[in-house]
C-alpha cells in the first residue's frame, strides 16, 4: 500500500491528542484511551471521559481481538489516493474493550458476516504510519 | 406556544440543473428576489438573514446585492444538511422574541459544477476524520452505507426496499417539471444499477445539482396581510443525540439511531399535532436509507417497519399513507442540502404541489439526519 501514480497515501495527522494512539500503531500495538478515574475505555480519543468528566487517562494495550459490526465495499469514484484500491472494503469492528474502530479488511477475507470474530493486523503505509487492519479469526 | 407565531411568507427558486453557469451568489440573489416578490414584500422589508455555514455566499453579500438597510439580527447554522430547517427555527425564534420582522432564509448552491468537499481529502487527514478517512472511507455515501449494512442485519431492511425508496421519490419527479431527474426506474433497474458504496447503489445517493431556494419568515400576523396564504411554522426543532459525529457516527449507544430520534422528540413536545396528523412528509433523503431511519425516528412506523412501508406503496403519492418528497426530492428533483424539500413543504400547505395532497394542511420537513439535525413541521392557518 505504498504511494500509487504519485498521490501520496491517506494517513492520520497526529494531533496532540491522538499522537500516542497512532505511535502505538507504528509499533503495530493496538491501545485503547481508558479513563484512569473510572476505567472506561474510549474511542475515538479526546481530552475528557464522556462518562464521569476526568482529563486523566491511560493508554491500555489492546486483547486485539473483535467482532465485524459491519462493512462497506467502496467502489470508483474515490479519491486519487484510493483508485488503485477499489474495491475496497472497510469495516467497522467492535472490541471486547468496549469500543467501536474503523479499520482495513486484511488479506482476501472471503465472504464476511455480521458477528464474526476479527484479528488484528497491521499495514504499514509509510515509514513513520502503520494502521490497524482486520482479519477474520480462527 | 409564544405569543407571536412564526410563518413562511414567501418562496423563490431558480431553475434548477446539473449544471447552471450563473455564479453562486446571482443564483442566491435570484431566489431571495423571487422570494420576497412572492412575500409581496421588498428588500427594504428584509431586517434579518439566517444563513448555512457550508454557504458559500455571506449574508453582508446578499444584503448588499439586495439593497437591504439593515440586519438586526443574523445567524449561522452549522452541520452542513442537518442544518437547513435550523434556519428556519432560527428564524421564528427571532421574530417570536421581537428581535426580527422578516428573515430571509437562502441555500445556493453550485455542486455540480465545484468541487465536491469529499474529494477535498488529501494526504495527511486532520481532526476527527482523522479516525475513518484514512482508512478509505471518505465519501458521505461510504459513510451511511456502514450504517445501512448495520441497519439491514438488526431490522431485516432489504435492498429491494430501498429501491422501492428511489423509485417512489422518482415517480413523483416524473409529475414535476422543476425535476432534474425523471427517467423511468423501477425496482428492478434499480436492482442492475451499479454500487458506489455497497450496499448502496447509484440511485441510492442524491444528485449533483446547482440552483437556489430562498425562503421568507415572518410572523403571521404580519404573514396574514400579504398576498401569500401563511404557512404557520407550528414547530421548529433541533437535535444531536448523543456522543455524535458528523457522518461516521460509529462509537456512540448506537449506530442505527440517527440525531432525528432526538429531534423528534423536542419536535412533538413543542406542538399537539402528532405524527398521524401528518398530510405528507418531506424527508432529508442525501441517500434512501435515511428516509427509512427518518420515517420511523419521527414517529410515523415502528422500527423496522420503514422499508415495509416503502415496498408496500405507503411512502407514494397519491395512495400512500405518507405520500414522502412529492417534488422528487434530492434524490430525483434536485439536491440542494435539502432546501427544495423546505419549499416543497410550503407548496403542498399551500396547494400548489405537482403531487398535491388534497387539503394538507400539516407537513414534516426534515434535514440531514447523518449530521445533528432539525425538522419543521408546516402547518396551514386556522
Amino acid at each position: 500500500m505504498s504511494e500509487t501514480g504519485g498521490v501520496p497515501p491517506l494517513v492520520p495527522e497526529p494531533d496532540q491528542v491522538s499522537a500516542p494512539f497512532w505511535d502505538a500503531c507504528r509499533r503495530h500495538e493496538l491501545v485503547v484511551q481508558t479513563c484512569t478515574a473510572c476505567g472506561r475505555a474510549r474511542y475515538h480519543p479526546r481530552p475528557m471521559c464522556p462518562h464521569c468528566g476526568s482529563m486523566e487517562h491511560t493508554w491500555e494495550p489492546a486483547s486485539g481481538d473483535a467482532v465485524l459490526y459491519s462493512w462497506v465495499v467502496a467502489h470508483r469514484p474515490v479519491l486519487p489516493a484510493l483508485a488503485d484500491r477499489v474495491p475496497l472494503p472497510i469495516v467497522l469492528v467492535e472490541l471486547p474493550e468496549g469500543v467501536r474502530m474503523v479499520g482495513n479488511l486484511a488479506g482476501d477475507a472471503g465472504e464476511l458476516v455480521i458477528g464474526m470474530p476479527m484479528r488484528v493486523a497491521w499495514v504499514d503505509v509509510t515509514g513513520t504510519c502503520a494502521l490497524p487492519a482486520w482479519r477474520p479469526a480462527g | 406556544m409564544a405569543a407571536t407565531t412564526a410563518a413562511i411568507a414567501g418562496i423563490g427558486q431558480t431553475e434548477f440543473a446539473k449544471v447552471i453557469e450563473r455564479p453562486e451568489v446571482t443564483l442566491a440573489c435570484e431566489a431571495a428576489a423571487a422570494a420576497l416578490a412572492d412575500a409581496g414584500l421588498a428588500p427594504a422589508d428584509v431586517d434579518a438573514m439566517v444563513r448555512f455555514d457550508l454557504e458559500t455566499t455571506q449574508d453582508i453579500e446578499l444584503a448588499r446585492n439586495l439593497g437591504v438597510e439593515n440586519l438586526r439580527f443574523f445567524a449561522d447554522t452549522p452541520h452542513g444538511g442537518g442544518g437547513g430547517c435550523a434556519t428556519l427555527g432560527i428564524a421564528a425564534a427571532a421574530v417570536e422574541t421581537g428581535r426580527a420582522d422578516v428573515v430571509l432564509c437562502w441555500r445556493s448552491r453550485k455542486r455540480g459544477s465545484g468541487r465536491r468537499p469529499w474529494a477535498t481529502n488529501d494526504g495527511a487527514i486532520a481532526g476527527e476524520k482523522q479516525y475513518w478517512v484514512p482508512f478509505g472511507l471518505a465519501r458521505p455515501v461510504d459513510q451511511v452505507a456502514m450504517m445501512a449494512r448495520r441497519y439491514m442485519h438488526e431490522y431485516g431492511l432489504t435492498e429491494v426496499q430501498l429501491g422501492h425508496v428511489a423509485c417512489t421519490i422518482r415517480a413523483h419527479a416524473q409529475r414535476n417539471p422543476a425535476a432534474t431527474m425523471t427517467k423511468d426506474m423501477d425496482v428492478a433497474t434499480y436492482l442492475a444499477s451499479r454500487f458506489v458504496s455497497e450496499p448502496l447503489r447509484v440511485p441510492d445517493c442524491c444528485l449533483e445539482s446547482d440552483g437556489a431556494v430562498a425562503v421568507v419568515v415572518t410572523s403571521l400576523e404580519r404573514a396574514r396581510d400579504l398576498p401569500q396564504a401563511p404557512v404557520v411554522l407550528v414547530s421548529t426543532a433541533m437535535g444531536s443525540g448523543p456522543q455524535t459525529v458528523g457522518m461516521a457516527n460509529y462509537f456512540g449507544p448506537s449506530i442505527t439511531t440517527s440525531p432525528a430520534a432526538a429531534c423528534a422528540t423536542s419536535l412533538w413536545e413543542r406542538t399537539d399535532r402528532r405524527p398521524a396528523d401528518v398530510d405528507c412528509a418531506q424527508l432529508y433523503d442525501a441517500f434512501t436509507p435515511l428516509v427509512v431511519q427518518s420515517l420511523e425516528e419521527y414517529g410515523f412506523c415502528e422500527r423496522g417497519e420503514g422499508g415495509v412501508w416503502a415496498e408496500a406503496g405507503e411512502l407514494a403519492w397519491p395512495s400512500g399513507r405518507l405520500p414522502v418528497n412529492t417534488s422528487g426530492g434530492g434524490l430525483s428533483e434536485a439536491y440542494l442540502h435539502g432546501f427544495n424539500l423546505i419549499s416543497e413543504g410550503v407548496r403542498q400547505v399551500r396547494g400548489t404541489s405537482t403531487s398535491q395532497v388534497p387539503g394538507a394542511s400539516t407537513v414534516l420537513v426534515t434535514s440531514g439526519n447523518g449530521v445533528p439535525t432539525s425538522a419543521v413541521l408546516l402547518g396551514s392557518d386556522r
